[in-house]
């Protein structure tokens, strides 16, 4: 019985513990229209990577708590001090400063909305999320950025005021724990495992 | 509000001239079952050797430097993929190096030849792109290229690359297209028009008889993109001969045309439109101070720049360019242009960025007839005809080869080439396709300057590359 790969960190090293690959065997690709012959071959692969968020993890571990954090460059030697960032960005732009973490839930409750979105019928391998998908970016008041996120309930439209919902149940540690839904939008109409 | 220092903004100088002597490319297809990718160089580069009267050993042996425009290592699932490249065209032990900058690779390649050889460093460069998009499947394919989003922040989004960009179209056709159906038919027209130039193009691999009628009927990508605004996923090779002077005159000695001066220069923005911040507007030369002040009264929604609207990367390289040599107005300066029309409202997004109008007027180059070979509503020549090969739409997008492909179609027009390459019956034959019987020659007359955008995705990379015949440079020490 094969066992998904899992990862933790102790003494700053990584220890696996299942399988991190599956072996499937390679297959010939032949000419239909040529008597059959050789052309080629299948090349089949799966892997499973451990990839380090960093100084963003904070960000990520945040969205399976309900919250919406992001950046502010506090040095005063900026030009642009102040300017609140999301995306959430570890480094100032301008001045390369570690910058500060803020808790913006608050403030994406009561201003944002979507500054533009798109309805998107197709998605690629992998994709998770139901189709067609509601993409929007959106903006914040005080924010100098734009995020790019999806709408899970109703349709966008520019200018929407729309609050975030946070997969709380069940989290996985990526962007698709944040999702968002029309201003208005009652509890009991959120996904499985999302909360306000 | 962010702003660029002078030094940011100084303009590029070149410190010898560079010479466009050659250029190749191979046929362009969705796949290639039976030929591997060193085949399609090989064929690119034996075409670039058989335009100047040369045999592929007699060009190669001028060769000093290899620059590889190669995107994606893993839609071929090989690393280094330029080192097996370079190995097989037999270019061992030269000095080799892989170029990638998404959609843009192709510009960028040819960027690094130009400094290249603009440096001193070496009198001949071989700068040559490919791509093999047919190892997966098309969802497959998505995924991959989605990887080219920032995996943490928007590649799970549906791992389609298209909804990242998408947006951006959306914003364009709301605020500056004002959701006009006349300017949803305006797009459609771009789609007519390139997979129509393609048809005359024996490399493409989209040729297409079709209406506006049927774009507009075509299935729905992503509102009010569809499958017919969108472009194609190719496999193909292309490349180019980069000399200094004196290199030039001795390759091109026997060749059927004269070399061709280059000049590249390239811009960027954030890989993630979200990271994008208010700046203002960096003006072109045919654009003035107050142009702009009441863009955002005429166009609710338009006052943020570059937005969602905008590639400032495009910009910046036209910006670059134009200053480095000498152009004041585009349309007025330029002959023939090929541009990276992804989508056709990335077409339109990108006439404004270089200027070809005004921010929110781009639709008028095309409602003008001035993008056409042959305006279909006056039957007179178009100002300055755009994507004569048929473009990513209608030609090819084999991504690190798509950049140095426009460049051979703007030289064919400089070297008053266009009908012998592209109606050349032997070639129509060797690729299996079919010449049409109503078969057009589309060389631009008279062809004296060009120009091509190479773009990566949202705008990350774009390059801008200028081709003039020696004769008619504008700034003569450019």
């Amino acid at each position: 019985m094969s066992m998904i790969g899992q990862v933790h960190v102790k003494n700053n090293q990584y220890k696996i513990k299942g399988d991190f690959h599956h072996f499937t065997p390679n297959t010939p690709i032949r000419n239909a229209d040529d008597a059959w012959k050789l052309m080629g071959v299948t090349n089949p692969r799966d892997m499973t990577y451990m990839h380090s968020y960093g100084g963003e993890a904070l960000f990520f571990e945040s969205l399976s708590q309900g919250r919406l954090m992001a950046t502010r460059c506090d040095n005063p030697k900026c030009e642009t001090k102040g300017s609140i960032y999301q995306p959430f960005r570890i480094h100032c732009p301008d001045c390369l400063a570690k910058m500060t973490p803020i808790d913006m839930t608050n403030i994406a409750k009561k201003t944002a909305k979507v500054h533009t979105f798109m309805v998107c019928e197709r998605s690629g391998a992998f994709n998770i999320l139901d189709k067609p998908i509601k993409f929007i970016n959106i903006e914040f008041d005080g924010v100098c950025t734009i995020l790019m996120s999806y709408l899970s309930v109703g349709e966008p439209k520019m200018g929407m005021r729309v609050v975030p919902i946070f997969q709380t149940l069940d989290p996985t540690y990526t962007i698709l724990d944040l999702a968002w839904v029309p201003d208005g939008t009652e509890a009991d109409q959120l996904p499985k495992g999302f909360s306000f | 509000m962010i702003t660029f220092s002078d030094r940011q903004l100084s303009i590029p100088k070149l410190m010898r001239p560079v010479y466009l002597v050659t250029a190749g490319q191979s046929k362009f297809d969705r796949a290639f079952p039976g030929k591997r990718t060193e085949e399609l160089c090989i064929d690119a580069l034996t075409q670039a050797a058989e335009m100047i009267d040369m045999t592929p050993a007699e060009l190669k042996s001028y060769i000093h430097t290899c620059y590889y425009g190669h995107f994606a290592d893993h839609f071929g699932d090989q690393l280094l993929g330029e080192a097996v490249i370079h190995d097989r065209l037999g270019l061992d032990p030269l000095g080799n190096c892989g170029v990638k900058t998404g959609g843009a690779t192709g510009g960028t390649t040819l960027w690094e030849g130009v400094k290249a050889v603009a440096s001193g460093y070496s009198d001949c460069v071989l700068c040559m792109g490919w791509e093999r998009m047919d190892e997966v499947p098309t969802d497959e394919g998505n995924f991959l290229i989605s990887c080219a989003a920032d995996k943490d922040w928007e590649s799970p989004l549906g791992h389609i690359y298209t909804g990242y960009y998408a947006v951006m179209a959306q914003k364009y056709w709301k605020v500056f297209g004002k959701e006009e159906d006349s300017f949803r038919r305006t797009l459609a027209e771009i789609s007519v028009k390139h997979h129509g130039y393609a048809r005359m193009n024996p490399y493409a691999h989209g040729p297409m008889k079709i209406t506006v009628e049927d774009v507009l009927n075509s299935p729905v990508v992503a509102h009010p993109l569809r499958a017919l605004d969108c472009c194609l996923m190719s496999v193909g090779a292309s490349c180019g001969i980069l000399c200094d002077e004196e290199t030039a005159m001795k390759l091109a000695k026997n060749a059927p045309h004269k070399p061709l001066r280059i000049w590249v220069t390239a811009g960027s923005h954030t890989l993630r439109p979200a990271d994008r911040r208010d700046m203002e507007i960096p003006l072109l030369p045919n654009e003035t101070k107050d142009q702009y002040k009441d863009l955002g009264k005429k166009f609710p929604g338009g006052e943020r720049y570059p937005g969602f609207t905008g590639f400032l990367a495009a910009r910046m390289a036209a910006y670059y360019a134009y200053n480095q040599v000498g152009i004041k107005d585009p349309t007025e300066d330029l002959d023939v242009i090929e541009l990276h029309d992804a989508f056709t409202i990335s077409d339109v997004q990108t006439y404004e960025d270089i200027g070809l109008r005004p921010y929110g007027c781009g639709r008028d180059y095309v409602e003008s007839g001035d993008c056409y070979h042959t305006s279909p509503k006056t039957g007179k020549p178009g100002k300055l005809p755009s994507n004569i090969s048929g473009g990513l739409i209608g030609c090819m997008h084999s991504v690190g080869a798509t950049g140095i492909m426009q460049v051979f179609e703007i030289a064919c027009h400089l070297w008053n080439r266009w009908a012998e390459v592209h109606g050349d019956e032997k070639r129509w034959k060797a690729f299996g396709r079919q010449k049409p019987a109503d078969w057009t020659d589309l060389q631009v007359k008279g062809a004296k300057r060009g120009l091509a955008i190479s773009h990566a995705g949202v705008g990350s990379h774009v390059t801008a590359t200028i081709l003039m015949n020696p004769e008619n440079l504008i700034k003569k020490d450019a």
